[in-house]
């Protein structure tokens, strides 16, 4: 990355000045208040992050700034003065640019015409001036050592390319404040340093950065203060220097939080899982999975590691019956299963919670209580084959909410009204409750806040010392070493190596990861792929 | 940047029923009541503002008419309108009769609306339905009715449900789009209905292009001027699919494989085996439709039958929210408008062809929901919008198996 000494913003703004402050911010939905006079400001030249779990209150805070939402109480001032804003283009226009979790990006339009969008610089009335625009993105992307083609289509990029766009587009718009709503939750540990280095310029050049995230060694890094809010409240602010992870998990949930489950000792017995010389196709048909062979035994996690998109969703869909195996034998206990479907192997005493939660876990605008008996709707207590039992339906509902402490007023509510974390607790519940031998957890915690996390690692050791076999997949390095007895890595569909993690680190997984044990450095240029 | 998209997903998150927050009030542990009325505000408002569109256009066109502004004439022909369908015992029939064919159909595009499906095909099942109702009837015509009649409704039943089978199919097995294959299944059920009627059917002792009047078949008037017994066939529908899709194991199967197909395929459920069902289902009610109206209304089957209940049932189910209850109420408010429109004429001098505005206007206030939201400020929430997203969801999806 070459350094670059131009900077478009003013940087000697006077430190100690708040560029943006928002001052007793009170928001009221019926029957919540999600913010509850809250205070926080920003400087030029500082990363300010914003830590909470899920439901905590910072987006209503960020629909505030950015005009989405209309405070009921308390004022937002820029530059000391107090301003209303109307809407994000009032925000935008007031230097204030946001990039979203979920990108705001159209995959089919170019780079340029992405950052365009809302924006359009007329050469005529009727024509866009594409050349100034593009040679603008163009110098933009090289203040960064980017090498940025306005000509690609987004949709082709990586993730952590497009992210890069999103923060070009607000570079673009003159933006003074930077508010970045969990910018590394769906990038690879590599693009998240890209991205940290990104902020830490971007920093040095007088930008105010809102930094909103509920990964505290994420937070600790980069930040130069962290606000904590929970239940709509600010709860505390610490210096990265005078703090950490334990003090901030108990911040934010309100209570000690163990962040690293003691998984005490594991029993192996015999081998539950057995797969052989698995081969299986991705959907353009595209071999993806090449001789993948492992053993699970029973009362044993076993993980596998790698870098997303390496072939783990391919060998998950094909273990747990949702894609076919294109060769090679898959045995639960001894017996063939493979190519079995989802239903029989439930049957058998398979549980899978997948990586995509509202894909295949959930259906969001069902009641959680037929969310949970959804593998089991079609057979007694719950149906006599024809008919549903409501009655039976909601006795059971009642009892796995409990037992899984899903928090909700009513097993009867749609399950769009739960919070992430209580989403993925329905969907354990339903997957852990009954006979098990072999639990198939893929990214269990993905986008999950640390009281969520603490609770499905702590039910899924249970169920390892109660004898399940427990293939973990998960991209997050450290909750494969945290939990696993053995850790497979995988590296361009094939597992490189079988580690046992007692006798590992970070290191060693994260470097097989990137490079499946070759010597090759990892493909980390600057240039757009 | 947009505004659209941002809120609706974070605003959502932001208010998870944490353990101490006060239980939100949600429109789930409402009364099924409180529920229902919900449900009907957004319906309810553009019926209403309808009306409002309708008086403004009779006022505006009435100095063509009459030479003059007439501000008292949509008084006149609302009050028509409503003589004509509720104002006397015969006229509550003549309402039930005309609602009969719009309920059983808009059934038809509502089931597929739970099951994710667009069903546009109705107008094309109605009219396969009818032809086989009305060749039915005429091969019967020496049998006694107690024969004919379930026989000739059977034929319509059965054809009705070939007729959707075949888009099911297509959609379910090689990912031909519903929208599309109906739609010129449509086009494809009246040259059908043009051949055959023209052809083999037509009647020996008539003049232009129709069937014999059915005779034994014809279904008898069992109350009032015009009430014939088809009828019951929608009374009993109703609650016999809300049971199927509420109750039934399979119902929650066709609703789950709707609301989100991949979650079903995991719960091991066979979406392509239930799309084709549920489109043969449709293709069932909507034949019936048609020979319920084709036995009991018409009573003979014209080479150029021109009808439209199958495209009034799309109107139906929407309105309706495709929820067989709130069908039954928006195919009895269209029933009532048709069966009130010809008083309307008659008295106000307003053309029936105004209740087609009028259902116009309610669709497109239905379709601009926002639009209505934002006048009257009415949340999104529990209103039932979420399940009536099909008409632009899963565009050229390949079902998996």
């Amino acid at each position: 990355m070459t350094t670059s000494t131009s900077s478009p913003q003013d940087a000697t703004a006077e430190p100690g000045a708040p560029l943006l402050e928002m001052r007793g911010i009170t928001k009221r939905y019926p029957g919540v208040v999600a913010n509850d006079d809250i205070t926080l400001d920003v400087r030029a030249g500082e990363i300010h992050a914003l830590l909470g779990e899920n439901g905590a209150g910072k987006s209503t805070l960020m629909n505030i700034l950015y005009g989405l939402a209309v405070p009921d109480e308390g004022e937002i001032l820029m530059e000391g003065e107090p301003v209303e804003i109307d809407g994000p283009t009032d925000a935008i226009r007031r230097g204030i640019s946001m990039v979203h979790q979920h990108f705001m990006l159209v995959p089919v339009l170019s780079v340029a015409e992405n950052i365009l969008l809302g924006d359009e610089p007329m050469a005529n009335p009727v024509m866009l001036d594409r050349r100034t625009a593009s040679d603008r993105i163009r110098a933009l992307g090289a203040t960064f050592g980017w090498e940025v083609d306005p000509e690609q289509a987004v949709g082709t990029l990586s993730v952590g390319w497009q992210q890069r766009v999103e923060i070009l587009k607000a570079l673009y718009r003159e933006a003074r404040v930077l508010v970045l709503d969990e910018p590394t939750a769906s990038l690879t540990p590599q693009e998240t340093r890209e991205i940290f280095d990104v902020l830490r310029r971007l920093r040095a050049e007088g930008y105010a950065i809102v930094f909103i995230s509920h990964k505290l060694y994420e937070v600790l890094e980069i930040a130069d203060r962290i606000t904590v809010i929970r239940r709509g409240r600010v709860v505390g602010t610490r210096i990265p220097a005078e703090t950490d992870e334990d003090d901030l998990a108990e911040l934010m949930v309100g209570r000690e939080v163990q962040l690293t489950v003691d998984r005490g000792e594991s029993h192996p017995g015999e081998p539950m899982l057995t797969v052989a010389g698995l081969h299986v196709k991705d959907d353009r048909g595209h071999e993806v999975v090449h001789d993948v062979g492992f053993e699970v035994r029973a009362g044993e996690i076993f993980g596998i590691a790698g870098v997303a998109g390496n072939g783990q969703d391919e060998l998950v869909g094909a273990l747990v019956g949702l894609r076919p195996v294109a060769s090679g034998r898959v045995s639960l206990h001894g017996n063939d299963v493979t190519d079995m479907n989802p239903r029989r192997l439930h049957r058998r005493g398979v549980g899978f919670v997948p990586a995509d939660r509202h894909r295949f876990g959930i259906v969001l605008s069902f009641p959680i209580a037929d969310n949970l008996c959804l593998n089991d709707y079609y057979h007694a207590p719950f149906s006599n084959g024809v008919v549903r039992d409501e009655d039976a339906i909601l006795r059971y509902a009642e009892r796995l909410v409990s037992e899984y402490d899903v928090r909700t007023p009513s097993a009867t509510l749609v399950a769009s009204s739960l919070s992430g974390g209580n989403q993925q607790k329905v969907v354990v519940a339903r997957e852990f409750d009954g006979e098990l031998r072999l639990l198939v957890l893929d990214q269990p915690t993905r986008g999950l806040d640390v009281g969520s996390i603490e609770f499905i690692h702590r039910q899924g050791i249970g169920k390892r010392d109660a004898g399940v076999a427990i293939l973990l997949v998960s991209a997050e390095l450290d909750e494969v070493l945290e939990l696993s007895d053995r850790i497979a890595v995988m590296y361009r569909g094939r597992i490189v190596s079988v580690l046992d993690a007692r006798r590992t680190n970070r290191e060693e997984v994260g470097l097989l990861m990137a490079t499946g044990g070759r010597e090759e450095a990892a493909d980390e240029s600057g240039t757009m792929p | 940047m947009s505004d659209g998209p941002v809120t609706s997903e974070t605003l959502r998150e932001e208010h998870p029923p944490q353990a101490s927050s006060p239980p939100k009030p949600s429109a789930a542990r409402q009364p099924a009541w409180r529920r229902a009325l919900r449900t009907a505000i957004l319906p309810a408002t553009a019926i209403g503002l309808a009306l409002v569109v309708g008086a403004i256009i009779m006022i505006a066109s009435s100095p063509l008419v009459r030479g003059s502004i007439n501000p008292m004439l949509p008084i006149t022909a609302y009050g028509a309108l409503i003589a004509g369908s509720l104002g006397s015992f015969n006229a509550i029939v003549s309402t039930l009769v005309q609602a009969t064919p719009l309920i059983l159909a808009g059934l038809a595009v509502g089931i597929g609306f739970k099951a994710g499906l667009f069903n546009i095909g109705a107008q094309g099942q109605f009219l396969i339905g009818a032809l086989a109702a009305a060749a039915m009837g005429i091969s019967t015509a020496e049998l006694s009715p107690v024969v004919a009649i379930p026989l000739a409704l059977l034929a319509g039943a059965v054809a009705g449900l070939a007729y959707g089978f075949i888009p099911g199919f297509l959609k379910a097995y090689t990912g031909a789009h519903e929208v599309v294959t109906t739609i010129m299944l449509n086009y494809v059920a009246i040259q059908i209905v043009a051949y055959v009627v023209s052809g083999p059917l037509r009647g020996a002792s008539v003049t232009f292009a129709r069937t014999d009047t059915i005779t034994s078949a014809a279904l008898p008037i069992v109350i009032g001027r015009d009430g014939h017994i088809g009828i019951l066939f929608a009374a009993i529908a109703v609650p016999l699919i809300a049971w199927l899709l509420f109750r039934s194991t399979l119902g929650f199967e066709i609703r789950t494989v709707g609301a989100n197909p991949d979650a079903a395929r995991y719960a091991g459920m066979h979406p392509r085996r239930l799309i084709t069902m549920t489109m043969a289902l449709g293709g069932l009610l909507a034949g019936l439709a048609g020979a319920i109206e084709i036995l009991g209304q018409t009573r003979h089957m014209p080479a150029a039958y021109a009808t439209s209940v199958g495209f009034d049932a799309i109107a139906v189910a929407l309105l309706g929210r495709a929820h067989p209850v709130g069908i039954l109420f928006a195919g009895l408010l269209f029933g009532a408008m048709r069966a009130g429109a010809g008083l309307m004429q008659i008295q106000a001098g307003i053309p029936v062809q105004m209740i087609n505005v009028l259902q116009a206007v309610i669709l497109f206030f239905l379709a601009a929901d926002i639009i209505v939201r934002a006048i009257f400020r009415i949340r999104a929430e529990g209103t039932g919008v979420s399940e009536l997203q099909t008409v632009t969801r899963s565009y050229g999806e390949q079902v998996a198996k």
